[in-house]
């Protein structure tokens, strides 16, 4: 198992910092867990918390309370442009934090706060767009705001609209995203990259005519499914946001200390999606998705095909696939079989940006 | 993982023409693959070296893991084909000077991260610049008419691109438009590496887009003076393999000559019509290509009848303001140039994975999504899978 | 170098075609391409430009190719066998000096 790389050396690099926070450090990437690492939890993680804290740098946290635990997440959403083929900011600041606290083993809400800030000369009608995606997003969620907060920033001081979502739940068991472990298999619950692409397009000009929707949705009532199709065998899960695929791949190998084993072949792409991303040089497994979720699942395969089932009966589960499994050799890295040959899945470092050559 | 298959049925079937499916069919790649073997033992010594000087037949071996195929005598070392890696300082100066100025600068996504001497135009832009990517050089020129401020397009590409840009300058693009080209011509350099006197290499692979241009026909000439063989292969799974074969059974049989494997696209001729617009917009001049070597010919520039949309001679560029700022000296630490040439590769740089990473990159092989080291560093090099 | 995609060509106004790239529907300009264009035809396209139509006869050619490379591989080795056996038999008839 000789590489040339030094994955550690490569990992723990810092030597050249960026004077400034510049793009890449939002874009979901190494980027992106340096600066929370390094920044934004220092002496915070030195806090003991009895559950999952800030340093475990998961989906969200997961307090102790009795037997029971609360959990509770938020995030930030911003999005260019606003409103998107497929939804807007107003669902995805909504669906975002649902997905988190699911990810988590949360899937039932049992409240979201919401804060909203805009910047001067943002339309009533596009406010009360935003707003009716919200509440329908709520109910798909069974869900709802219990409390908010709104503010106004001058003309050029944002661009356009910022919501940040917390949301709190009680689960009687959390799942993690470090759960992997040898023999355990990967499910994703749908096609990859839709969103990211669905944006794409509309933002660099591409003049690309093609049906690419975003597939921006709370996903808390399948994975609750799931979770009860086979109690105990869904052992990791992470929604595979900025970065992908890749990404959530990544950590959770990294996470685990196992390695992960894909074949291409399994992993389900929308054709038009695939298409759009071999025209812009992209691979669909470093674009963002807002309505998928990565699952691990220990068991045999009866166990297996419970969990794919009670995914495949919900819409957004309906492609949902086993795209492979978790493996001694290599532990914290991603290999992909491509039918050809086998290679290291990359994770893109940075902003995602078209290319030509 | 017998569960994966039965897993998958539900997973859609994939977006792929005829064509497509045929170019990348598995077990007709393990075919081409072991012809490769068998006729690389014919030879009988080890290793048989071949070069590519293309950055999209690095991209599409790493891609689909194609390395693992290759036979342990067989080694494909990558060229200078990559034309954003090539691009040298002073040209990113160039537009990262205009860009601070003020300019709007536009450009192809994969330029925005390649160092300058101080900085890259991507931070130019985190500082505020006005820098915008494109996807096509029309879009460039869409930009330039929605606006009555100069918008400068900083282009590059080797000829294949450069005919694009080429297009667009000869379809009457708006007084406010101008052209900063970084463009390249690949044929020249070939001879600068054919002539390096440690050179290992046996026969180059083409690049098939860059011939769909340029027609096969161009190196026939440079078969006659090096006596290495040429063959010109295009870029799916199946192409590249089938390109090294004949490559391959070029050098078994001591016969240096040109051979295209890539008829779908390329001509003995090339396309006359693209030539045409290329040599009337563009003239060849001597330039450094980064950490290559000074190559005569090598850089496309504009010529004197397009003067007024050339940003060189339209604005005042003063790059010495940038060379107080250049940081500690890691770039001449960096062996891209060796690595390049065909003579180094990644593993042998103190650099690599340390100092230099996709995230903060020195050298322009980092850069460059095809560039050698980004590929070894995403891809993993030659590990054992 | 160069990402180049090929499409189908939709329909033709002028120097811009509207070209399917299995399922994705752009605009590319026909300024460069070599010969003249339809609907129907195969391009190879960069950087919005299409810089060549794609007979489809010379696909199968290319398909072809592939089948030649693999025969002359394969029959050379044949060959080399044979010559193998050749000079294996002439060996063990006489030795050297035979």
């Amino acid at each position: 198992m000789s590489s040339v790389i030094d994955p550690a050396a490569a990992r723990d690099h810092s030597g050249r910092r960026d004077p400034t926070i510049v793009m890449k450090h939002g874009a979901g990437g190494r980027a992106m867990r340096r600066l929370i690492q390094e920044t934004l939890t220092r002496g915070f993680v030195d806090v003991a918390v009895d559950g999952v804290g800030i340093a475990d740098m998961d989906d969200g946290a997961a307090l102790r309370v009795g037997d029971r635990w609360l959990v509770v997440t938020t995030d930030s959403h911003v999005v260019q442009p606003a409103f998107f083929p497929g939804g807007d900011i107003g669902r995805l600041a909504i669906s975002g934090t649902v997905n988190d606290l699911a990810m988590m083993g949360a899937t039932e809400p049992l409240g979201l706060t919401c804060a909203l800030i805009v910047e001067e000369g943002f339309t009533f009608p596009d406010l009360e767009r935003v707003q009716q995606s919200m509440f329908d997003a709520c109910r798909e969620a069974g869900t709802t705001v219990v409390t908010g907060d709104t503010k106004v920033m001058g003309r050029g001081e944002l661009d356009g609209v910022v919501i940040n979502t917390t949301g709190v739940a009680m689960a009687d068991a959390i799942v993690r995203d470090n759960g992997l472990r040898v023999g355990d298999h990967i499910i994703v619950t749908g096609n990859v990259g839709d969103h990211g692409m669905a944006l794409m397009a509309h933002r660099h000009r591409l003049h690309i005519d093609a049906e690419l929707t975003s597939d921006v949705a709370p996903l808390n009532a399948m994975i609750r499914d799931a979770l009860r199709a086979r109690p105990g065998a869904v052992v990791a899960m992470k929604d595979p946001t900025r970065g992908g695929l890749s990404s959530a791949l990544h950590e959770m190998a990294e996470k685990s200390r196992v390695g992960v084993l894909i074949r291409e072949e399994l992993v389900p792409v929308n054709p038009v999606v695939r298409a759009a991303a071999e025209m812009l040089g992209l691979d669909p497994m470093h674009v963002a998705n807002e309505g998928k979720a990565v699952l691990g699942v220990r068991g045999d395969d009866a166990t297996v095909h419970a969990v794919l089932a009670a995914l495949r009966t919900h819409p957004q589960g309906a492609n949902a696939a086993v795209i492979g499994e978790c493996v001694a050799t290599r532990p914290g890295d991603v290999v992909l079989d491509t039918g050809l040959g086998k290679r290291l899945l990359s994770e893109y470092e940075g902003e995602l940006l078209p290319r030509i050559c | 993982m017998p569960d994966l298959v039965s897993g998958s049925s539900a997973a859609p079937a994939r977006p792929r023409g005829a064509d497509e499916l045929k170019f990348r069919d598995p077990a007709r790649a393990r075919e081409l693959a072991g012809a490769i073997g068998h006729m690389v033992a014919q030879i009988g010594r080890t290793p048989v070296t071949v070069m590519h000087v293309c950055g999209s037949h690095e991209q599409a071996i790493a891609k689909f893991g194609l390395r693992q195929t290759f036979p342990e005598g067989l080694d494909v070392i990558m060229g200078p084909g990559c034309p954003v890696c090539v691009t040298d300082l002073p040209e990113v100066d160039e537009a990262v000077v205009l860009a601070e100025d003020g300019v709007r600068v536009v450009t192809y996504g994969d330029m925005l991260r390649v160092p300058g001497t101080a900085r890259s135009l991507a931070e130019v832009q985190s500082m505020g610049g006005q820098v915008d990517v494109v996807y096509s050089a029309a879009q460039a020129v869409e930009i330039a008419r929605d606006t009555t401020a100069p918008v400068v397009f900083f282009a590059s590409g080797f000829e294949t691109t450069a005919v694009a840009t080429a297009a667009i300058l000869v379809d009457d693009p708006p007084p406010n438009f101008f052209v900063l080209s970084a463009h390249k011509y690949i044929p020249p350099v070939m001879e600068i590496v054919a002539e390096m006197p440690e050179t290992r290499i046996e026969g180059f692979l083409a690049a098939g887009h860059a011939a769909t241009i340029t027609g096969w026909g161009i190196f026939e000439r440079f078969v006659d003076r090096h006596h290495i063989p040429v063959v010109v292969a295009g870029f799916e799974p199946l192409d590249i393999l089938a390109g090294l074969a004949q490559l391959v059974e070029l050098i078994r049989d001591g016969r240096p000559a040109v051979v295209n494997t890539f008829p779908r696209c390329v001509t003995r001729e090339g396309n006359r019509i693209a030539q045409q617009q290329l040599w009337r917009v563009f003239r060849t001049t001597g330039g450094n290509w980064r950490g290559i070597a000074h190559v005569p010919n090598g850089n496309l520039r504009l010529r004197d009848e397009f003067a007024r949309f050339d940003a060189r001679r339209q604005f005042r560029v003063d790059l010495k303001r940038l060379w107080s700022q250049a940081p500690a000296a890691l770039t001449q630490r960096c062996i891209c140039g060796d690595i390049m040439a065909g003579i180094s590769s990644p593993e042998k740089c103190a650099l690599f994975g340390k100092e230099c990473v996709p995230d903060a990159p020195v050298g322009a092989c980092m850069v460059s999504s095809e560039g050698t080291c980004r590929i070894w560093h995403q891809y993993g090099g030659h590990p054992k899978l | 170098m160069c990402l180049g995609v090929p499409g189908r060509v939709l329909e033709v106004n002028g120097q811009i075609a509207q070209v399917d790239f299995f399922g994705v529907r752009r605009e590319t300009r026909l300024d460069i391409i070599d010969e003249p264009v339809q609907p129907g035809d195969y391009v190879l396209n960069h950087v919005g430009f299409a810089i060549r139509r794609i007979p489809p006869h010379e696909i199968e050619e290319t398909l072809a190719l592939y089948e030649l490379l693999l025969h002359e591989a394969e029959h050379d080795i044949m060959a080399a066998d044979v010559r193998g056996e050749i000079d294996a038999t002439r060996a063990s008839a006489g030795g050297p000096d035979a």
